[in-house]
């Protein structure tokens, strides 16, 4: 048998093509997988009650404890707003959760939102410096304002709105400096930090030890004995957007 | 100006002495490496509590201090910051920007 040349560039080139149907199957054909989450010592998480409001505005306290604690500023413009921890509407919270017959009270009904401290960041993914970081040992998603150069793509990043940036210099707009605690300065992002410095104390957040009727739970989900456990156990709960992969450690009990 | 003027007066004039804080006899580390490195050291327990969040520093001389700016080297020591730290920023020329976020008690200042 003789091959002329064309016919054995035709067997050369499917022959070398052969070698790459088996890469391309398992690529194409593997389910997709979001990236484990990274392990961590503890896991700090935190449940929110959606019916707990024994009073209107139960989270004003917790709010309130917060925002003094950390030195946040007060902005009248809405655009200048830096907000750790606050409320926003029902249907824009959970918008998966909206029905076509969703009563208007349900989606107007204000829910208390914070940092969700995701299992998977995607604030952490884009950060240009790592100025904002998942701590191994515990899970927080942490900031770093000192290398923080204010270029804002965590904020686009983050699905929950959980950041906010400093257009102003936020020390004189802070009612009451608490001077333990640093303020922050013109051109860096800052949002909540699950009370690192209260827990390293081996205290609660201040929000959840603020919120008197125990509108809020808070501890390590790592620990299998741990009230938080039991109670998610026990429950129906919701997550922020859980569709997008990101593993938000803040739960809301129905 | 011949090159060795400056050689010959050398000393450095008009340097700020340092002042120990009353009743304290040694910093975290030796006098001359904070003189040189404090922003180093700063930087590292910046460091250590944000990234690792562990909170005690062990001095070369196996002292445990608790790492923080205001609430350990303002509060328990160098409460006065003009005779502190802005005599010296001012001679050397250095405007550090710490005070832009962290804060320098008032009853500290007293």
């Amino acid at each position: 048998m003789s091959l002329d040349r064309r016919t054995f560039l035709k067997i050369g080139g499917l022959t070398i093509a052969g070698f790459a149907l088996k890469p391309a199957y398992t690529l194409l054909s593997a389910p997709p997988t979001l990236p484990a989450a990274p392990p961590a010592k503890k896991r700090w998480a935190m449940l929110v009650e959606l019916r707990a409001s024994t009073h209107k505005d139960w989270w004003s306290d917790c709010i309130a404890a917060c925002h003094r604690l950390h030195n946040v500023p007060v902005f009248q413009n809405v655009k200048h707003e830096i907000k750790w921890i606050w409320t926003s509407p029902f249907a824009e919270v959970f918008p998966e959760q909206v029905r076509q017959f969703t009563k208007e009270e349900l989606k107007q009904r204000p829910v208390l939102v914070l940092c969700n401290h995701c299992d998977n960041p995607p604030c952490v993914s884009v950060c240009p410096t790592k100025a904002t970081f998942k701590r191994e040992e515990d899970g927080i998603v942490m900031m770093d304002y000192h290398r923080c150069i204010g270029c804002r793509y965590c904020m686009a990043a983050c699905p929950y709105g959980s950041r906010s940036f400093n257009w102003k210099d936020p020390r004189p707009a802070v009612p009451t400096i608490n001077e333990a605690y640093p303020t922050r300065t013109k051109g860096v992002v800052e949002k909540c930090n699950f009370c690192e410095e209260r827990l390293a104390k081996g205290q609660v957040p201040a929000c959840v030890e603020a919120c008197k009727d125990k509108g809020l739970y808070f501890g390590d989900l790592n620990n299998p004995d741990s009230e938080i456990r039991k109670v998610l156990e026990g429950r129906f709960v919701l997550q922020r957007k859980p569709s997008l992969g990101t593993g938000p450690n803040v739960y809301y009990l129905v | 100006m011949p090159i060795w003027y400056g050689w010959l007066n050398r000393s450095a004039e008009g340097a700020p002495k340092l002042e120990l804080p009353p009743g304290e006899k040694e910093c975290v580390e030796s006098t001359q490496y904070m003189r040189t490195s404090h922003v180093d050291l700063l930087n590292n327990w910046k460091e250590t509590v944000v990234r690792d969040g562990k909170r005690t520093y062990v001095s070369s001389t196996g002292k445990e201090y608790t790492m923080s700016l205001t609430n350990t080297c303002i509060t328990q020591c160098h409460s006065n910051k003009a005779k502190f730290c802005d005599r010296c920023h001012d001679y050397m020329n250095v405007q550090p920007w710490c005070w832009d976020c962290h804060n320098f008690p008032k009853e500290a200042g007293k």
